[in-house]
């Protein structure tokens, strides 16, 4: 069977990936693949059920689903395949991916990586404790939430005070949920307007500064939280742990092809065109450090097609 | 996909309600012994205490198939665990288990170390195990292109493999099942009593009733023991912690490594998993909680230490997962493994961490024990065989199957189909945690962030034990 072939495979539906796909179409390439995971387009704005999202891009305040949703309409006619993961990343940009029909492979002359960010697990951050139900990120709470419109736990403790804890705190109050306190490592509120003004005035609860986790009770579901702080210890009663922020880029098919991370970033190494240490790999979004706002990883992503496409050009390829 | 559904009308109670045999434990060790009694043509049951198989102490360890080159010659244990590996190898392929042939090496880090190996390439030629030798550093170096360079001498280790702790024994339990066995789950025997010809059980929701009990109750052992008789060993449990890496580490990890053993312990390994990730564990701490075996945060960095220094690539993969164990070892070296005639029970206590690789040489070692002193066999004809779904890496995964559904975990790439099949058949997941054993989802680098609200949304009404979710 012969080898299918893009000009452009790019790997992530998010706003990244969407952005470059728009922009790469709409400059006249042929011949571009995005890869996405889910069943639907999107990223992770289509589970941010609030409303914050397209200020930059767009230049107005949509919610995340919403937002989602106007990146999709951007894209129409583009060779969109969803229910595909990548698995592989190989040299010359050979492209191994897991679709609905099987595994096959296809060449690409330039892949995009657009893959995003997840929060840090309670495993990776090395928490302590067994592992009762209730431990988990703001992520998966979200799609609870927005998803299944289900609720893993009413009254959790929520771990770390970046800007995503604001969504933390709309998406419990979204199902009259109600956070038993903010703790936060660091000796000063990450983002203390936002989440000061979240924690006293919305809900009215106590946020913690230079505080850690010490001991996670609970046999099926987690009943205490055991933190340590400046002022000693204190046993807090929740029915779960949020744990928010801390952003892990999703690096996963970099780091197994064995191109460069940036210890500071965390992402890929790239140079000032988006370029990693392999001349067709590019990679844009979140994916190149933590979380920043959809509307940046969208321009991001604009400006990584461009990029792509000068390149495409310089090397003599006709689009 | 749907092989089990077409089996599902097997393992349903018929109208007399004493089994001949009743095992208590649902862990590696009763699942293959209630697979070979059922096979030997016994009406069995098996009793677990927990929502789903595989809930105690097989729930975690380091999923490799011994050789029982360093197993203290002449022991049960060496005996049983040789002869389970034998089994298992003739058995994988049939039943759909897994195989990845890693063999292993041994390196010891000081000329004290060093001088342990005459003493241990003698133990494994008593054991009859063949290819132990030293291995020149130049060698160990080709091997192992990644471990650091301070070792002072090694050992080839042919022969130790990895497999998947978790699908062998819930194959050997479907396997009974298909065969007419009975499982029963969120069962904890709460009291057992003998009358003329029977023992009858009693758990939270129902009685049974049984002709032979066997014991197979891992860190319960001794309580369960106390039914039949003063226990004659005591069960101290050791808790084990764990780290788990991410899949790009595993090109780290060509082979298993071993440290030379203590008195006391095997020590702290470094090995791949089938799911192709990389494990360092276990510790070893005892402890008298019999359940509850969580972590702490300055023993994980400790091992991440520990394989930093012998693989010092590792520092720079991340953790996907941590995890503790409960090994039910008891105060002394061997396993325990007695009929007591007059009491129609059978004692199979002190397996430890062996029990993975043992399990189907305890099985047949008991089923030779049930022949002598309580019935005479029948083997079934023809016993039903089934493979279970693999989740192997280095095999065929069902997320690259033409025509699959849509994907669930995408770190671990698990499909709706896979954690479909999970949920129905004779002997379906009963808690979240045996739907993750079962098919990985939200067991890998994300920790679910992705797929935990999908994964829950399609089990929770279809567990024995409810998520706490609310709608």
């Amino acid at each position: 069977m012969p080898q299918e072939h893009a000009a452009l495979v790019i790997i992530g539906g998010g706003p990244a990936g969407l952005s470059a796909a728009r922009e790469a179409t709409r400059q006249g390439l042929q011949d571009v693949i995005l890869f996405e995971r889910e069943a639907e387009a999107g990223g992770a704005p289509r589970h941010c059920g609030h409303l914050g999202f397209g200020m930059r891009d767009l230049g107005r305040v949509q919610t995340g689903p919403h937002y989602a949703e106007h990146l999709r309409s951007l894209t129409k006619g583009l060779d969109l395949r969803c229910n595909h993961a990548v698995t592989t990343l190989g040299p010359r940009g050979l492209v191994e991916v897991s679709g609905p029909q099987g595994s096959y492979s296809i060449e690409a002359d330039r892949v995009l990586i657009a893959t995003g960010t997840y929060e840090k697990s309670s495993a990776a951050r090395l928490m302590p404790g067994g592992r009762p139900f209730g431990l988990l990120t703001t992520g998966a709470l979200q799609r609870f939430v927005y998803f299944y419109g289900s609720i893993p736990c009413h009254a959790p403790l929520v771990v770390g005070t970046e800007i995503v804890a604001y969504s933390t705190i709309l998406t419990l109050r979204h199902f009259g949920a109600k956070p038993v306190a903010f703790i936060d490592s660091s000796r000063y509120l990450r983002t203390p307007a936002i989440v000061a003004l979240g924690a006293r005035f919305i809900f009215g609860v106590p946020s913690f500064t230079g505080t850690r986790i010490v001991s996670i009770d609970g046999e099926e579901q987690v009943t205490e939280v055991t933190v340590e702080g400046p002022r000693g210890k204190r046993a807090l009663l929740c029915d779960g742990i949020i744990f928010s922020g801390d952003w892990v880029p999703e690096t996963a098919l970099i780091r197994a092809s064995q191109l460069a991370i940036d210890p500071k970033t965390r992402g890929p190494v790239i140079d000032d065109y988006f370029r990693t240490q392999d001349p067709r790999i590019f990679a844009a979004g979140n994916v190149l450090r933590s979380a920043r706002s959809a509307g940046t990883c969208a321009l991001e992503g604009r400006a990584a097609a461009r990029a792509i496409l000068a390149d495409l050009k310089a090397n003599g390829r006709k689009h | 996909m749907n092989y089990i559904a077409s089996v599902s009308q097997a393992g349903s109670p018929s109208s007399d309600p004493t089994f001949d045999v009743a095992v208590i434990g649902g862990g590696v060790v009763g699942c293959a012994v209630l697979r070979d009694l059922t096979l030997a043509g016994l009406k069995c049951l098996l009793l677990e205490r927990g929502a789903d198989l595989l809930s105690g102490a097989s729930k975690a360890n380091s999923a490799i198939l011994h050789t029982g080159f360093d197993t203290s010659p002449r022991s049960l244990e060496v005996s049983l665990l040789q002869s389970g590996r034998r089994r298992y190898l003739e058995v994988h392929e049939r039943l759909g288990l897994p195989l990845l042939k890693t063999d292993a090496v041994m390196v010891a880090w000081t000329p004290e170390e060093t001088a342990r190996f005459p003493e241990l390439i003698a133990k494994a030629g008593t054991n009859g195990v063949p290819g132990v030798r030293p291995l020149p550093l130049d060698e160990l170096r080709q091997i192992h292109p990644y471990l650091s360079d301070t070792a002072v001498a090694a050992l080839r280790v042919p022969g130790e493999h990895i497999i998947d702790p978790w699908s062998a024994p819930l194959a050997y339990a479907l396997q009974a099942v298909v065969n007419g066995a009975h499982v029963e789950r969120l069962a904890e025997v709460m009291q057992a009593e003998r009358e003329e010809d029977y023992w009858t059980l009693t758990t939270p929701h129902a009685r049974f009733r049984a002709k032979v009990i066997i014991n197979c109750a891992g860190n319960f052992g001794d309580l369960i023991e106390a039914f039949a008789r003063k226990a004659p060993f005591q069960i101290k449990p050791r808790k084990g912690q764990f780290v788990i890496f991410d899949k790009t580490a595993q090109r780290l990890m060509p082979t298993i490594v071993l440290p030379v053993p203590n008195e006391r312990t095997k020590g702290i390994v470094l090995c791949p998993t089938i799911f192709g990730n990389v494990l360092v564990g276990p510790t070893a701490d005892d402890q008298d909680d019999r359940q509850h075996a969580g972590v702490d945060t300055a023993t994980l960095q400790k091992l991440l230490a520990e394989a930093a220094r012998i693989v010092p690539a590792l520092e720079e993969e991340p953790v996907t997962a941590t995890f503790a164990g409960l090994r039910p070892a008891t105060e002394r070296r061997d396993y325990i493994i007695e009929a007591l005639p007059a009491e129609s029970w059978i004692t199979v206590a002190g397996i430890r961490s062996t029990g993975l690789t043992a399990a189907l040489g305890i099985s047949g070692y008991v089923t030779g024990l049930v022949e002598e002193h309580f019935f005479r066999l029948k083997p079934l004809s023809e016993p039903v065989w089934l493979k279970v779904p693999n989740l192997a890496e280095h095999l065929p995964r069902d997320h690259q199957r033409p025509g699959r559904g849509n994907l669930i975990c995408f770190c671990e790439l698990v499909t709706e189909d896979e954690i479909e099949v999970a949920l129905s058949g004779p002997l379906p997941a009963g808690d979240l945690g045996g739907l993750k054993r079962r098919t990985r989802a939200a067991l890998g680098r994300c920790q679910g962030f992705n797929c935990l609200g999908a994964v829950c949304n399609m089990a929770n009404d279809r567990l024995l034990s409810p998520l706490p979710l609310q709608k």
